[in-house]
C-alpha cells in the first residue's frame, strides 16, 4: 500500500472535517504532548492556532536544538538541463515558455560544479525539467559519478523515474531525491499541469516510495503553496512525510515549504500563503515529525530566512542561482526569481550571527 | 591512594567524562566547553570532518591533547561503518572508532545486529573498538567477544535527556561484562551522570545536554563536578539502602537452638 492508496482508501484522516470542529483547548493539548497525532497536527494548522504562534514556535525551537544542535545545513542548486515536455502553469521551465532551452554537456555540469565547489559547498542539489530525450538515465547517472568526485552528497530533482532507474542513480552515488507533489490537491493538480507525463497525479505522489524502495539514503517532499488551500496542502504534506518516516525508519525524510510568488495579475490564479500562515506550517511540521529535515530555498528573502534559523528549520540554499549554466555563464531564463541573493560566505556569516554553526558537509562515502 | 585509571585499549584515561563535538552553535564556545570539561576523549562525526574546508574546520576547535574518536554517524549497516571508520583512520583520526550503526531515524536506535558484525571487522583490523548499542546482555557479550575495548550501551534515545531509562539492562552489562561500560546518550542532567557512575559505569559520554545549554561551559564544568563525585562515591562503597522494613513482629522469633 502507498500514500496514495492510503489517501484513496479513505484511511487518511479529514482535515477538512477535522478543522471545522477544533477548539482552542485541542491546540492547547497538542502542545502539551510529546507525542501527537494526526488531529493534534490538524489543530496547531488550524487558523486558530495562529494565535499560539509563540508557544508553537518555543516548542519547535527547544525540539530541534536537541535533535539537530544548532545547526544549519547549506547546500547549493545546479541547474543542469531546462528542457521539459510539461505544461506547468507556474513553472518559468513550462514548455510552452518561450525561453532559451539548454541542457549542459558533462563537461559544463563539471566545470559549473567547480564553480560551486569554490565557495566550499559539499551537498549538491542537482535539478532539471522533464525530457527524458534530452536528459536521460545514461546522462544523468554520469553527471553523478562526476559530481561525486567534487561533492560529498548529491541530491536529484528531476522528473520521477521508475524504481530501477533510481536504483542505476543510487549505485553511481546519488543520496537523495527530492520531489514535490506540488499540489495534493486532486482537482487542483489537473487544473495546473495540461499535459506531459507530470499530469499523472497518483504516479507523482508514489515517487517518494520508489526512491526508497531503490535504496536511496532519502527524500524531500513538499507541496508548492499557492496552487491550493495551504493549510489543507500542508496537512497532506506532512502526514505523506510521516507516512515515509514509519514505513521506510531508515531513511531521512525532509519536508520543504516553497511558497509561489504571486506577481500581479496572477493573483486571481493562486492562493495567498500570508508569512504567519507560512511560519505556522513550518512549526506544525516540526512539532508532528519531530526528526525530519525542514528545508528552506531562495524563494524565502533574507529577512525571512535568518528569522527562520530558530524555528525549526534545518537546511538552507546558498548563493543558488536557478539558471542553466548560470554559475560560469550568464545562463538562461531562472525557473524561479531568487529572492535571498545572499552568497555562500554571506549566508554562513548571518546563520553564525544567529548563534548557530553553519554545517557545510554531513556526508562522507567513498563508493 | 592509588590514581584512578579507566584503561581501554591500552590507553590510559583519569577522567571518565567524555563528550561529543555536534550540536554546538558555535565552535569557539564547542572549544572552551571541552577545556573545561577536562575530558580526555572526544567523539566526532567523520561525516562533519573538512580537513580543507576554506571555512571553519572542526578539528582546529579541538584541544590538541586530546584522544580523537571519530563515530561512523550516518552508517545504516555495518559495511558503511567499516568504510566510514577506514575512511576516517585513513584520515589520520588514530585507532579509536565508536561505532553508531543507526537505521532507525526517527528515535536513532542503533542497531545490535549490524554493530556485532563490524566490532568483528575493526577489532580484527587493529582498531580500539567502542561500540554504541541498545543495553541487551546478550549482544553486548558477542560484542566483548568480537573485539570491543569497552561498550557504550544507551542511557535513553539520542537526544532526548530522559537519563537512565534502561538502567537495569545497564546494571546487566556492569555486572557481566568484563569490559569498561561507558554510557552513551539520553544523559540530560549532571545527576543523571552521577546516578551511572554509582552504578558502576566506568564512564559517562554526553553531548547534547552540553550543547545544547544556554551556557555550554558551565554546563560542562557541572557534569564534570557530577560525574567525579558519582565515581568517588562508588569507590567508597554506598551504603545499601533496605529493600525490606524491619518488622515490629519478627517472623522468625518462634525458632531455637540450631
Amino acid at each position: 500500500m502507498t500514500f496514495y492508496d492510503l489517501i484513496k482508501s479513505g484511511m487518511t484522516a479529514d482535515f477538512d472535517k477535522i478543522a471545522e470542529t477544533i477548539e482552542d483547548k485541542d491546540i492547547e493539548a497538542a502542545l502539551s504532548k510529546d507525542k501527537l497525532t494526526e488531529f493534534d497536527l490538524a489543530a496547531l494548522l488550524s487558523p486558530k492556532a495562529l494565535k499560539y504562534l509563540e508557544p508553537m514556535a518555543q516548542k519547535a525551537h527547544k525540539l530541534t536544538v536537541f535533535h539537530f544542535g544548532k545547526t544549519i545545513q547549506l547546500y547549493s542548486p545546479l541547474y543542469i538541463s531546462n528542457y521539459c515536455e510539461n505544461r506547468c502553469l507556474y513553472c518559468g521551465f513550462n514548455h510552452d515558455s518561450q525561453i532559451a532551452r539548454k541542457a549542459l554537456e558533462i563537461g559544463q555540469v563539471i566545470s559549473e560544479a567547480e564553480k560551486i565547489a569554490e565557495s566550499g559547498i559539499t551537498q549538491i542539489v542537482l535539478l532539471t525539467g522533464e525530457s527524458r530525450q534530452k536528459t536521460p538515465i545514461s546522462y544523468l547517472c554520469q553527471c553523478v559519478i562526476e559530481l561525486k568526485k567534487i561533492f560529498h552528497h548529491i541530491s536529484l530533482e528531476i522528473f520521477p523515474l521508475e524504481t530501477d532507474e533510481y536504483r542505476m542513480l543510487v549505485e553511481a552515488g546519488m543520496d537523495t531525491v527530492t520531489v514535490y507533489q506540488e499540489t495534493y490537491s486532486e482537482k487542483e493538480y489537473g487544473y495546473f499541469h495540461l499535459s506531459g507525463k507530470k499530469r499523472e497525479y497518483k504516479y507523482r505522489a508514489e515517487t517518494p516510495e520508489r526512491v526508497l524502495d531503490a535504496g536511496a539514503r532519502g527524500v524531500n517532499i513538499g507541496a508548492l503553496y499557492g496552487l491550493a488551500e495551504p493549510r489543507k496542502e500542508a496537512f497532506m504534506s506532512i502526514t505523506h512525510a510521516g507516512y515515509l518516516m514509519k514505513k521506510y525508519i531508515d531513511a531521512e525524510i525532509g519536508i520543504s515549504f516553497p511558497r509561489i510568488r504571486i506577481i500581479g495579475e496572477e493573483k486571481g490564479i493562486y492562493h495567498d500563503v500570508g508569512d504567519k500562515t507560512f511560519v505556522q506550517m513550518i512549526l506544525a511540521a516540526r512539532l508532528y515529525l519531530e526528526t525530519a529535515g525542514i528545508t528552506i530555498s531562495t524563494r524565502e528573502n533574507s529577512q525571512m530566512r535568518e528569522n527562520l534559523i530558530r524555528l525549526g528549520v534545518t537546511k538552507y540554499s546558498a548563493g543558488s542561482v536557478t539558471k542553466v549554466g548560470g554559475y560560469t555563464e550568464s545562463g538562461t531564463e531562472e525557473q524561479f526569481a531568487i529572492s535571498d541573493e545572499s552568497t555562500v560566505d554571506e549566508m554562513y556569516e548571518k546563520i553564525k550571527k544567529a548563534g548557530y554553526d553553519p554545517v557545510m558537509k554531513d556526508w562522507e562515502m567513498t563508493i | 591512594m592509588a590514581q584512578d585509571i579507566l584503561d581501554i585499549g591500552g590507553v590510559k584515561f583519569t577522567n571518565r567524562f567524555f563528550t561529543g563535538t555536534g550540536k554546538y552553535g558555535n565552535k569557539e564556545i564547542m572549544k572552551n566547553a571541552i577545556t573545561e570539561s577536562g575530558c580526555q576523549l572526544v567523539t566526532v562525526a567523520l561525516r562533519r570532518m573538512e580537513p580543507n574546508s576554506r571555512h571553519e574546520n572542526i578539528m582546529d576547535y579541538i584541544p590538541k591533547n586530546i584522544t580523537l574518536m571519530p563515530n561512523t554517524s550516518g552508517a545504516r549497516n555495518h559495511i558503511e561503518a567499516v568504510r566510514i571508520a577506514r575512511i576516517a583512520r585513513e584520515a589520520g583520526c588514530g585507532n579509536f572508532v565508536k561505532i553508531e550503526v543507526i537505521n532507525d531515524m526517527k528515535y536513532l536506535m542503533p542497531d545490535n545486529e549490524e554493530t556485532v558484525k563490524a566490532v568483528k571487522i575493526l577489532a580484527d583490523e587493529g582498531f580500539i573498538v567502542l561500540p554504541y548499542m541498545m543495553p541487551d546482555i546478550t549482544a553486548a557479550k558477542k560484542m566483548e567477544d568480537a573485539g570491543a575495548a569497552a561498550i557504550m550501551p544507551l542511557g535513553s534515545p539520542i537526544g532526548s535527556n530522559k537519563g537512565l531509562q534502561t538502567r537495569d539492562m545497564i546494571e546487566m552489562l556492569i555486572e557481566n561484562i568484563k569490559l569498561p561500560i561507558i554510557v552513551d546518550a539520553g544523559i540530560g542532567r549532571p545527576s543523571q551522570a552521577a546516578e551511572a557512575m554509582e552504578m558502576g559505569a566506568a564512564g559517562v559520554l554526553v553531548n547534547t545536554a552540553v550543547a545544547a545549554a544556554d551556557d555550554p561551559v558551565r554546563m560542562a564544568a557541572a557534569f564534570s563536578k557530577a560525574i567525579a563525585a558519582g565515581r568517588e562515591a562508588y569507590l567508597a562503597g554506598i551504603p545499601m539502602t533496605k529493600s525490606y522494613a524491619s518488622a515490629s513482629s519478627p517472623l522468625t522469633g518462634f525458632l531455637s537452638g540450631d
